[in-house]
């Protein structure tokens, strides 16, 4: 039998929250080193699996799998393939920087990190689960630490409301996609839940396209998607900065994910008929997202906002439903994580300094935390689409595929990276340059080393798949493959 | 005479018989051990019942083909073992949780009633006959009226008695009403003749439909099912808090397994039209339950109304009237009495140290007690349906029983409804987790049997959630006994 790696990789953040829990509150230093460590092997060994992944072979790989619950088909199944590949790496850095981001953290550590791992379990275990039930079973593991990493640890105007809105919204959304996954398990008399199996039936196109609905919606909340999008701009502005690179970095992904895995690839022919009008739900997601980001004056609404937007552009990707778009929207899913990661690490580490995120307020921070600066600006590029940076790599092929499925569309959508690249330079120019304000001169202080290894690393990955787009594209390639396989292109 | 009798029937009744044999030892020691060390009986009662449980794994379990004993009086099947196993397991905790609350844990009357209750409950849930029934619901509800009330000397406890005696009569006497039209119509006492006479046609279904109704109103008073709740809060509000508890949990889970029982058994034809009246009463139930529960500021209110709540989410499982929605329902219970007792111990021992029983009291509690206040978060998620804690499987189960039987719509209602309680759920978490107090800095003693009850809870709570193949195919057993 092989190394069962991801089920490590998926039990290491769980087994070591629970021992967190044990050490006594007060030895907050142990506390942070234990979840140091802990993140950085689950880190380790993401990018291990990510290189490890045959490219040639394609399907799913370090498949493992158990019997749960044999009598309704219910198994302990994860495997990874070309598009959860990126995911997981994408979940282990976040994690990794997360934790070193959050080091400052003083009020409860003990319980903030055991919540955050429980939540990163869940993450990991969405992205490998190959069963339809486990997927399920993790997904909503990842929904309610949330609440308690806002409430608690949030900003203290708005994280009550932000808090419960949000897991509201999103318990709201795995339910309803909880009946559909119920109704696709019933129709298709299998009696089992391994997602392998299912896409192989071909469900009545009627059935498919009156449950489409229920499983892509309930799982594109989480991804944000227009008119349910408003949950997530204010809960990145009330969580924590951790909570929040986690929350935008990677749970928005694992709603994309989800969408794409049981809505369109168990029920192809729905998402075939619903496709045209998804495609403008995402576009308002894109256009607006970034409409609204350009006259925020809250430095992090900015973020939350550029966010909906960038998803859009996921979730548009997704919609196409031809091979560039889903290269697109993969790789877009991965950059997109990394970079929102990084910006709201770096409107964090902003707040920390001055205590405000007002726009206007702020000013000439170049001086005092150049790799803040920097940082911020390589993510501002990756934003803008820049080629030599992930986003070009990302956003390039999701144009091209939308262009193949009808030209305007794609036309309007690209006037997003205009807007985007305004308010980037905006926010870059008003935050970082220009003279800095009298009361932040004195005691604007640089950030920690830990806080720029953590810089490093996401501003590294991001150039790297820029200039090396060899290390991702192939790999996602041979994912969308496997979906093109399932619609019958 | 006796020469005809075969002995392997009262290892049939050998739960209650030893139930009774503890009763007797509680009455000789509280005489014997007058004064300081009262104490001890309680201590006595859950040794005793471990014994029992032992007991009866070993020496009652049913074999695989039901059968009908005594006379017809009781029917020995895995439904009745695994509910009886589930009684004498929350008596167990209940009297653990019990023994620390002054006037209630040194007073031996209080083990004597509980388990006499416990013998009524077990009876309850093989009874195979209706004159047998209602001896046996009555044995299990004239002690838990005293119970309610036991604390004579306050006007709220008094009141619950009183209350709780009140309504319980009421519907006890339409539910018997009901029973005696059903003899009347065909004959027979006998709960599995009456299906053979209904099948046979030699009964018509209208008549029948009628008293079923009648009954429904005894059996929906026990399993506090809308529209018969009403007494729920104000009794839980009330009763001293492991009797509350036990109220939700065990006394609960005999009123289903005497529902499931007899809609299947004695009314197999007539599925269609009582499972459609139980789809709307459980609609009524998780609504009613859920949207009452979101204003309430007691906690003992709110897990009353959310009790209601989870009556219904139990009878989504019975309405789909399937092997599988049986099933879902047994597990579902299963999970709901271990989850529930951890939520009245909860409560029991906050209101030992702190006095009170509102949820704003519960704040600053995770910085008081860390540990305390994990107990109450996987209590309540649990609750509320979260992996990977028991509540979220049993939900599932129950939810995709609908969905097998083509209820989709109560599938919806149901999912829809247990957003609503994650809800209320959340905002009890909020207080313990968030909110500051001036108490903070006090301790916050838990004693020994608080800290063994809550081990074993919150170990089955996750148990449950994890592994839960084992207890899936038991409850499915359970479910067969009845088809």
């Amino acid at each position: 039998m092989q190394f069962p790696i991801l089920s490590v990789i998926v039990l290491t953040p769980a087994i070591t929250g629970i021992l967190i829990l044990l050490i006594p509150g007060e030895r907050k230093s142990e506390i942070r080193v234990a979840a140091l460590a802990a993140s950085a092997v689950a880190m380790l060994l993401s990018f291990w699996v990510y290189f490890s992944y045959d490219i040639s072979a394609g399907g799913y790989q370090f498949v493992e799998k158990y019997d749960w619950l044999p009598s309704l088909g219910i198994s302990y199944h994860l495997g990874i393939d070309g598009i959860s590949a990126p995911l997981v790496l994408l979940t282990g850095v976040v994690m990794f920087t997360g934790v070193l981001i959050s080091w400052g953290i003083d009020d409860r550590p003990r319980e903030f990190f055991a919540l955050l791992f429980i939540l990163a379990t869940g993450v990991f275990g969405v992205f490998v689960a190959l069963d339809l039930f486990g997927l399920f079973f993790f997904y909503e593991i990842a929904v309610f630490p949330m609440y308690l990493l806002i409430a608690i640890w949030g900003w203290k105007v708005t994280r009550e409301y932000a808090a419960m809105k949000l897991t509201l919204y999103l318990f709201i959304g795995s339910v309803i996609a909880l009946v559909g996954a119920l109704a696709i398990y019933f129709k298709s008399d299998l009696n089992t839940f391994n997602m392998l199996l299912l896409e192989q039936v071909n469900f009545d196109p009627e059935f498919q396209k009156f449950w489409f609905p229920f499983v892509f919606f309930g799982f594109a909340i989480l991804g944000g998607i227009f008119p349910f999008h408003n949950w997530s701009p204010d809960g990145h502005v009330a969580a924590p900065t951790a909570v929040s690179m986690f929350h935008a970095g990677v749970l928005m992904k694992l709603g994309a994910f989800a969408a794409l895995r049981v809505g369109i690839m168990l029920l192809p022919e729905g998402a075939t008929y619903h496709m045209p009008w998804i495609i403008l739900l995402a576009l308002v997601n894109v256009l607006y997202g970034a409409f609204i980001a350009m006259v925020q004056t809250d430095f992090k609404y900015v973020i939350g906002f550029s966010s909906v937007s960038h998803m859009g552009l996921v979730l548009i990707g997704f919609a196409t439903l031809n091979r560039e778009g889903l290269i697109g929207a993969g790789v877009q899913m991965f950059s997109h994580g990394i970079m929102t990661a990084l910006f709201f690490a770096v409107v964090g580490m902003v707040y920390d300094q001055v205590h405000t995120r007002e726009i206007p307020k702020l000013g000439g921070f170049v001086k005092a935390m150049p790799w803040v600066a920097v940082a911020f600006i390589i993510g501002g590029l990756v934003s803008m689409g820049m080629p030599g940076f992930s986003g070009f790599i990302a956003e390039f092929p999701i144009f091209m595929g939308l262009w193949r499925y009808q030209p305007w569309i794609a036309i309007l959508a690209a006037i997003s990276i205009v807007i985007t690249a305004s308010y980037i330079i905006r926010v870059t120019g008003r935050v970082f340059f220009g003279k800095i304000p009298q009361e932040f001169r004195d005691h604007t202080k640089d950030v920690t080393v830990l806080d720029k290894v953590a810089l490093v690393l996401l501003c590294t990955i991001l150039i790297a798949i820029g200039i090396f787009p060899r290390l991702m594209v192939p790999l996602v390639e041979s994912g969308a493959n496997n979906i093109l396989r399932l619609l019958g292109g | 005479m006796f020469e005809n009798i075969d002995p392997s029937i009262f290892l049939v009744i050998l739960p209650e018989i030893l139930l009774l044999v503890l009763v007797g030892l509680v009455l000789l020691f509280d005489i014997l051990w007058k004064g300081s060390k009262g104490r001890n009986l309680g201590w006595l009662t859950v040794a005793g019942i471990g014994v029992i449980l032992i007991a009866t794994f070993i020496l009652a379990r049913p074999g695989d083909e039901s059968r009908l004993v005594w006379g017809g009086m009781l029917r020995h099947d895995w439904l009745g073992f695994i509910f009886t196993i589930i009684f004498l397991f929350g008596a167990g905790i209940t009297a653990l949780f019990a023994m620390e609350v002054p006037h209630l844990g040194h007073r031996g009357e209080f083990y004597l009633l509980m388990l006499i209750t416990t013998v009524g409950m077990s009876f309850m849930a093989s009874a195979a006959d209706l004159i047998m029934l209602y001896l046996a619901i009555e044995t299990a509800s004239i002690p838990l009226y005293i119970l309610a009330g036991f604390f004579k000397t306050e006007d709220k406890s008094t009141e619950s008695g009183f209350k709780y005696l009140l309504f319980g009569a009421l519907s006890s006497a339409v539910m018997l009403y009901g029973f005696s039209l059903l003899y009347g119509f065909s004959g027979t006492t006998d709960i599995y003749a009456l299906a053979q006479g209904l099948l046979a046609g030699e009964l018509s279904l209208v008549l029948l439909l009628g008293p079923l109704v009648f009954v429904l109103v005894g059996f929906g008073f026990k399993i506090s099912m809308v529209p018969f709740h009403f007494w729920a809060p104000d009794v839980y509000e009330g009763a001293p808090t492991p009797v509350a508890g036990f109220l939700s949990t065990a006394s609960k889970a005999a009123g289903f397994a005497v529902l499931m029982r007899f809609l299947l058994a004695a009314f197999p034809e007539t599925m269609p039209y009582w499972s459609v009246t139980i789809a709307i009463l459980a609609t009524a139930s998780m609504t009613l339950g859920n949207v009452l529960a979101i204003s309430q500021k007691n906690i003992k209110r709110l897990l009353a109304y959310s009790s209601i709540a989870h009556a219904g989410y139990a009878l989504i499982g019975v309405a789909a009237a399937t092997t599988f929605g049986i099933t879902a329902a047994i597990f579902y219970l299963v999970v709901y009495v271990i989850t529930n007792l951890a939520a009245f111990g909860i409560v029991a021992a906050f209101s030992r140290v702190a006095n009170s029983e509102e949820i704003s009291e519960y704040a600053g509690l995770s910085r008081r007690s860390p540990g305390f206040s994990w107990a109450i978060l996987i209590t309540f998620l649990s609750l509320a349906g979260m992996p990977p804690l028991g509540g979220f499987i049993a939900k599932v189960l129950v939810f995709a029983a609908a969905m097998e039987a083509n209820l989709v719509w109560l599938a919806v209602v149901g999912v829809i409804n247990s957003i609503f309680g994650l809800y209320y759920y959340l905002i009890v978490l909020k207080v313990v987790f968030l909110y500051r107090s001036e108490d903070e800095g006090k301790p916050f003693p838990i004693t020994r049997t608080y800290n063994l009850a809550f081990a074993v809870l919150i170990f089955g709570i996750i148990l449950l959630g994890t592994v839960f193949a084992p207890w899936f195919a038991w409850s499915g057993t359970a479910a067969l006994a009845l088809f």
